[in-house]
């Protein structure tokens, strides 16, 4: 998950009013460190995470400076103040995913702050997150109704075993690289008031990287001349002077300033790196499509032979060497930038920082750019409806609800410790260790001698593999699946299926609740035991209700699908129970112990 | 498969074979027996190429006693390479099946620009200085004076090349351009004469049109082809055109100052041989008087373009007198240059005929018609006499002796227009001198007298009843084939009307209406967002493509479109377009999706392929006329008129529409492809303009499809792509098979084949 370690300058104040302490957080994953820039200052701090207990942050947008604060789980708060935004998101990115580690650690944590545990903060995103999740699986959020609303489980409890889920969604959309914009930046409208001749252009960092990627010359010039020759400020005035002299479309005025100015002209000429790097990529294009090739071959048009004005070819006006870049050109770059993606993943505040990444991602693509393969063109002629389809031996992609398991749990009920299964072929495998060991040693001298052929594993072996795993796992439900009225939970009622399974997930989940908890070691634990026994035993009895409210033809398989839950059930009243007396008996001399 | 085709045994690189492919390889076997010229439409997308390099490779493997070379013409040097790709695929398979005596040799050939593989040439940046680059390398001349002075440069590989002698050959098999250059540089041979040596002895050749049709290329390259080939011209719905420009010069300002320019410089370096090398000149002159305007023999690196006027109508006589001194001919053609630009300067557009125009040159300039014929010729044999390298340079002077050549050849078939503007730009003066040649069959004449077969044949050949007239032949075979389709997989779309039901067209008085505009970009965003892939657009013209996307720029379409898809545009500039065209293939590829502008007629239109993901979607936005108000359109109409009887209506529909299906026909490549294409104007959706679309789009185009609006034409595109999406028996169901396996088609042998066919 993300980097292991941040460093960024900030301000440390012990209160929002207070000036702050100049100095640098460090932070790991199990503390952060904060060193003053004045050695001799008192405000130095080494904090682990795990005394932490949530963050805010001021929001981007507001007036307010970007302060991150931490807040003690005895009270009180660190507060640092950033430098910018993405310093700020940087940290508290990193101090949620610390947070979120230092929470699941197997630490023996004390008494009183589990306790507290279910009043955890959350942030807005993770509420998102599960808001989602529960909207993305119905079967989920009948769970969550039924027991947090019920009150049987906690918020954080339900949410505690199911981490692993929220986790996934969220390190992958963190970790995802945001594309370059398809939208042009090029046309970053000027913005006029209308009343004033004072034009304006917007300008984000975002926007900088765009036109540093879309346009090496001036890549390369503010590389050159920021800062050494003109400030920043002055280099983006002038790009902007340039940008809007060409949106008019008035050469002459563009050649004249041109003139006067050389780093203007320099953004008005075309890009000759821009040229170098297109000579060089027509080389390797694909000669199925490379037309500069036709004109090279073409000499019915040698200049002034052919037919010159029937209207086919187009007039251009005589431009001056300025501003002949034209919107198609802007559009063809575009998205040519767009198809290499985002090749750089750095803060975009300093643009200094993202020129200097740009040149190497640059240098990094040269190199591994490579000529289109004949085969390539092979495929491509190829008519593939006249060829035969390629039969690569595959079996049936056999995707499975999770009823199924239940159905084949429920089968083997039924089919009570019959274990012959017939559709099962088993593939005998007696092997001596010298046998195998000198199979192995022959294979790997074949390696060595001819190099690794191209299946690795010839297809049919995969294949019996493959097919003896899958049937394996679902050979239940291959044989239930053909035969409908073999599944005893097909030929029930609809509503009481539903009931049924319905129940069979209340009591998986209860049940994991109900076993995590064992060894009770805290008071929160006794009463989250009770609280998830009396829910079962509520389910106990629904269960003994529709085993007798059920039609007399479908009773016996009814009894047949409960007996397995009930057993589970009384499994865990049992331990229960035992559990109890141990601890009655143990705490004989403590009067009322917990209860 | 194999199969036996009447008396031929036919090779098929596939399992599987279309019954229109069978029965296009039967036309096509007909037509060489009685060695006659035929004329072949088949729907794109129905392998027409890998039918007809079968039929006619097998042809020769059944038939040895007659070895037929071919001659494959296509367009484009991309369609070359595929062209040649699919001939390698063949080649094994027939090599498999059949073993070495299957074996054949087959080169593509180009020019310098695209075979040469010395570094020190290809560093130029356009055909014409890599053909000079070349030149001053290896010139005869120049080779004789490296031999003397070491330090004179040459290139090291065609030294090599001509060190190797007779043994520098290519063994057999299949070779593109890449295979070439590769070849050569392994070997240190020159691809380029190398290629050029080997076509005499190839059984295959594949190289452009212009090798044959354009009589200054041709003469050179394909002068010994001999008659028993078969010369297939591909894609061959613009070969008119392509005839008419072979023969048409112009002359501007730019040629007549550059003319001036070459003429100093030649008369400076005879100047200089008069008192260096007199000997030099007399020679030249005792030669000309001789008769022999060409030297005979010259070396293979010597020959430069060629005689632009027609093999069979050059004179084999003496130059006449008054230009066989070089320093008179030189001064006959600063005359000749003098008249041009007097005739350039001029207010109105003038139009008149070749006669009239030879003999006001003859009253004002002095120059007589017999004169102006030779120009050529005596232009090239002085040029070899002053050793002149850097043709590059000279082009202008060689573009009035061309224009001289012709003016003095012919007398009918082409007229002289002159304009002082062009009328689209009228307050730039921009006067041009343009020699137009309107007769498409005299190019193409010399090709059918000189070959036994000609193929003429393409997927829009419609009405195939009009090329025979266009180029003036008799085909013993001409036929037009239908698609058999296992399932409706091309989706045609007549839309008239957008979004708030106006109509949408691109006629004069409607293009630039902005409720047009903002109409087709509303028919394309929708389209955008409901088709995966890539979608093709195009559009009429540049400048109205520009227009438009500029407008769609400003009202914000475009950036909606942007979210969508990736927006790649065709421009003037080849290079830009290629780069365009290559991201646009890397964004279908990756599944971004693409859109790709481009304008009919244009260089893309031409020959690049929009299959299978690459274009799901045609949009072709207004009906692709020609530009009517441009002189030299008028002028042929009205010869084709006169000559032919056709009329002008009749001719504008025609080559608009062919344009038309030409642009929406690339989208399929086989029967397991799919596409739409939507025909968006009103026009199309009368019947004199949509009759003239090929019958293959006409039988697939419903009449509930031929009055859309935009919000109709989207329910039908995401109908149809639902459609397409469901599993399919490929081969075709319910009596009517669209794939032949060889047991079907050896049952086909045994009944009456044609009742099963069609």
């Amino acid at each position: 998950m993300g980097t292991k370690y941040v460093q960024k300058s900030a301000k440390y104040k012990t209160s929002v009013k207070d000036p702050g302490t100049p100095g640098v957080l460090e932070m790991t994953e199990r503390k952060f460190v904060f060193r003053p820039s004045d050695p001799t200052s008192a405000s130095k701090l080494d904090v682990e995470f795990r005394f932490i207990k949530g963050h805010k942050n001021t929001k981007e947008g507001s007036n307010k400076p970007p302060w991150l604060n931490l807040t003690r789980d005895q009270g009180g708060s660190y507060i640092f103040e950033f430098k910018n935004f993405s310093d700020l998101h940087v940290c508290r990115e990193f101090v949620g995913s610390a947070l979120a580690k230092s929470g699941e650690a197997p630490q023996a944590p004390s008494e009183k702050l589990v306790a507290t545990f279910p009043h955890e903060q959350l942030s807005k995103s993770e509420m998102e997150l599960r808001m989602r999740c529960l909207q993305e699986d119905s079967e989920l959020q009948k769970l969550h109704k039924q027991f947090v609303i019920g009150g049987v489980l906690t918020e954080s409890e339900f949410w505690a075993a199911r981490k692993k889920l929220l986790e996934r969604d969220y390190s992958t959309k963190s970790k995802q690289l945001v594309g370059f914009k398809s939208s042009m930046v090029l046309d970053t409208k000027p913005m006029s008031d209308g009343r004033t001749n004072k034009v304006t252009f917007n300008l984000t960092p975002e926007i900088k990287y765009q036109i540093f990627a879309l346009k090496p010359a001036v890549h390369q010039a503010f590389l050159n001349h920021v800062p050494n020759k003109m400030s920043e400020k002055d280099f983006w005035t002038k790009y902007f002077r340039a940008e809007y002299l060409h949106s008019t479309k008035n050469s002459i005025a563009a050649a004249a300033e041109a003139a006067e100015d050389e780093e203007l002209a320099l953004f008005l000429k075309d890009d000759e790196i821009l040229a170098a790097e297109t000579r060089k990529k027509i080389r390797r294009v694909d000669p199925t499509l490379d037309l500069e090739a036709d004109l090279g071959d073409d000499y019915i048009h040698l200049p002034d032979h052919g037919i010159f004005r029937d209207g086919g070819k187009e007039i251009t006006e005589s431009h001056n060497e300025q501003c002949r870049r034209t919107l198609s050109q802007d559009l063809n770059r575009q998205g040519a930038v767009v198809l290499e993606g985002r090749t750089i993943d750095v803060d975009l505040e300093d643009p200094r920082t993202v020129a200097e990444a740009l040149v190497r991602s640059r240098h990094a693509v040269e190199g591994s750019e490579k000529q289109i393969g004949l085969d390539r063109i092979a495929r491509m002629t190829a008519i593939e409806d006249l060829q035969a389809p390629h039969s690569y031996p595959f079996a049936p992609l056999c995707i499975k609800d999770p009823r199924d398991y239940f159905d084949a749990q429920q089968a083997n009920a039924i089919k009570t410790l019959d274990d012959t299964r017939a559709g099962m072929q088993q593939t005998k495998c007696s092997l001596s260790t010298t046998e195998a060991y000198c199979s192995l040693r022959e294979s790997i001298s074949e390696i060595k001698s001819s190099g690794l052929n191209h299946p690795i594993i010839k297809p049919e072996v995969a294949l019996m593999v493959y097919n003896g795993l899958t049937q394996n796992i679902s050979s239940t439900k291959y044989q239930l699946g053909k035969n409908p009225q073999e599944s005893i939970l097909e030929s029930l009622p609809n509503p009481t299926k539903e009931e049924l399974l319905h129940h069979w997930i209340s009591i998986q989940e209860l049940l994991r609740h109900f076993w995590s908890s064992y060894p009770i070691t805290t008071s929160y634990l006794y009463t989250k035991v009770s609280r998830l026994k009396d829910a079962m035993s509520k389910i106990y009895r629904q269960l003994e209700e529709i085993k007798e409210t059920v039609q007399a033809d479908f009773r016996h398989q009814v009894s047949l699908l409960v007996r397995p839950m009930h057993q589970a059930l009384d499994a865990a009243f049992q331990h229960h129970d035992a559990d109890l007396q141990k601890r009655s008996a143990k705490s004989g001399e403590r009067p009322n112990g917990y209860t | 498969m194999k199969f036996q085709l009447e008396d031929v045994t036919v090779y098929f690189p596939y399992d599987h074979i279309y019954p229109e492919q069978y029965a296009y390889m039967l036309e096509l076997k007909r037509a060489l027996d009685a060695k006659g010229h035929c004329l072949l439409e088949m729907p794109t997308g129905t392998g027409k190429t890998i039918a007809l390099l079968s039929l006619i490779t097998s042809y020769v493997l059944s038939k040895p006693q007659n070895p037929v070379k071919l001659i494959y013409c296509t367009r484009t040097v991309h369609e070359m390479e595929k062209t040649l790709a699919e001939l390698r695929l063949l080649h094994d398979y027939q090599v498999q099946q059949v073993g070495p005596r299957a074996q054949i040799l087959a080169v593509g050939l180009s020019s310098r620009k695209n075979l040469c593989v010395n570094p020190a040439v290809l560093a130029s940046e356009n055909r014409d200085s890599v053909d000079a680059g070349c030149r001053k390398l290896t010139a005869s001349w120049v080779r004789a004076m490296a031999a003397e002075n070491p330090n004179v440069p040459t290139c090291e590989f065609f030294e090599q090349y001509e060190k190797a002698g007779s043994s520098a050959v290519l063994p057999p098999g299949v070779y593109t351009l890449q295979d070439l250059r590769a070849f050569g540089t392994k070997k240190g041979w020159c691809p380029y004469f190398l290629a050029r040596h080997m076509v005499q002895f190839a059984n295959v050749v594949v190289y452009s049109y212009q090798y044959l049709l354009d009589p200054k290329v041709a003469s050179i390259i394909s002068k010994e082809m001999q008659r028993e080939s078969v010369v297939v011209f591909d894609e061959a719905h613009n070969i008119d055109n392509v005839c008419i420009e072979a023969l048409s010069v112009s002359v501007r300002r730019q040629t007549i100052e550059g003319a001036r320019r070459n003429l100093n410089k030649m008369r400076q370096e005879i100047e200089r041989f008069k008192e260096t090398d007199a000997g030099r000149l007399r020679a030249e002159y005792n030669r000309l008087v001789d008769g022999l305007a060409q030297r005979g023999n010259l070396p293979i690196s010597d020959t430069w373009l060629s005689n632009p006027a027609l093999p069979d109508d050059i004179l084999k006589e003496a130059v006449p007198g008054n230009i066989r001194r070089a320093e008179h001919f030189i001064h006959v053609l600063r005359r000749l240059v003098q008249y041009l630009e007097g005739r350039l300067d001029t207010e109105n557009v003038e139009k008149e005929g070749i006669v009239t125009f030879v003999s006001s040159i003859g009253s004002q300039a002095g120059i007589d018609q017999k004169t102006l014929k030779f120009c050529y010729d005596r232009l090239y044999s002085l040029m070899l006499t002053l050793e002149i390298t850097d043709t590059d340079e000279f082009l202008h002077v060689q573009t009035i002796c061309d224009f001289a050549t012709l003016v003095g050849t012919y007398a009918r078939g082409f007229s002289i227009i002159i304009e002082p503007v062009d009328e689209r730009m009228p307050h730039i003066p921009d006067p041009v001198l343009q020699l137009s040649c309107h007769d498409a069959s005299l190019a193409i004449k010399p090709v059918f007298e000189r070959f036994q077969s000609v193929v003429i044949t393409s997927g829009t050949l419609s009405p195939i009843d009009l090329y025979p007239r266009l180029l003036n032949f008799n085909p013993v075979v001409s036929r037009s084939f239908t698609m058999s389709l296992t399932r409706d997989c091309i989706c045609p779309m007549v839309l008239t009307r957008g979004s708030d039901q106006l109509p949408v067209s691109t006629k004069f008085d409607m293009r630039s209406d902005l409720g047009v505009v903002r109409n087709y970009g509303r028919l394309l965003l929708e389209m955008v967002s409901a088709v995966p892939d890539g979608i093709v657009c195009f559009f009429v013209s540049y400048s109205y493509m520009d227009g438009i996307v500029n407008s769609w720029n400003e009202t914000g379409i475009l950036k909606e479109i942007m979210q969508h898809k990736l927006v790649f545009i065709e421009t003037q500039d080849v290079v830009e377009t290629t780069l365009a065209l290559d991201n646009y293939r890397k964004a279908c590829d990756c599944g971004r999706g693409a859109v790709f502008f481009s304008v009919a007629r244009g260089k893309v239109a031409e020959g690049i392929d929009f299959d299978r993901h690459y274009g799901r979607l045609v949009i072709m936005f207004g009906v692709p006329f020609q530009y009517t108000l441009s002189k030299i359109l008028l002028a042929r109409l009205e010869y084709l008129r006169e000559t032919f009887q056709i009329k002008e209506g009749d001719f504008l529909t025609f080559d608009a529409l062919r344009q038309a299906a030409q642009c929406v026909g690339r989208v399929i490549r086989s029967k397991a492809d799919y596409g739409m294409m939507i025909f968006a104007d009103k026009r199309y959706s009368r019947h004199d303009k949509r009759s003239k679309l090929p019958g293959w789009i006409l039988s697939h185009l419903r009449d509930a499809h031929l009055n859309l609006s935009t919000d109709m034409a989207l329910h039908i595109a995401r109908e149809f792509l639902r459609k397409m999406a469901q599993p399919y028996d490929k081969a075709g169901s319910s009596g009517r098979k669209t794939l032949l396996s060889q047991e079907d088609l050896e049952k086909m042998s045994e009944a009456n084949m044609n009742e099963m066919l069609y």
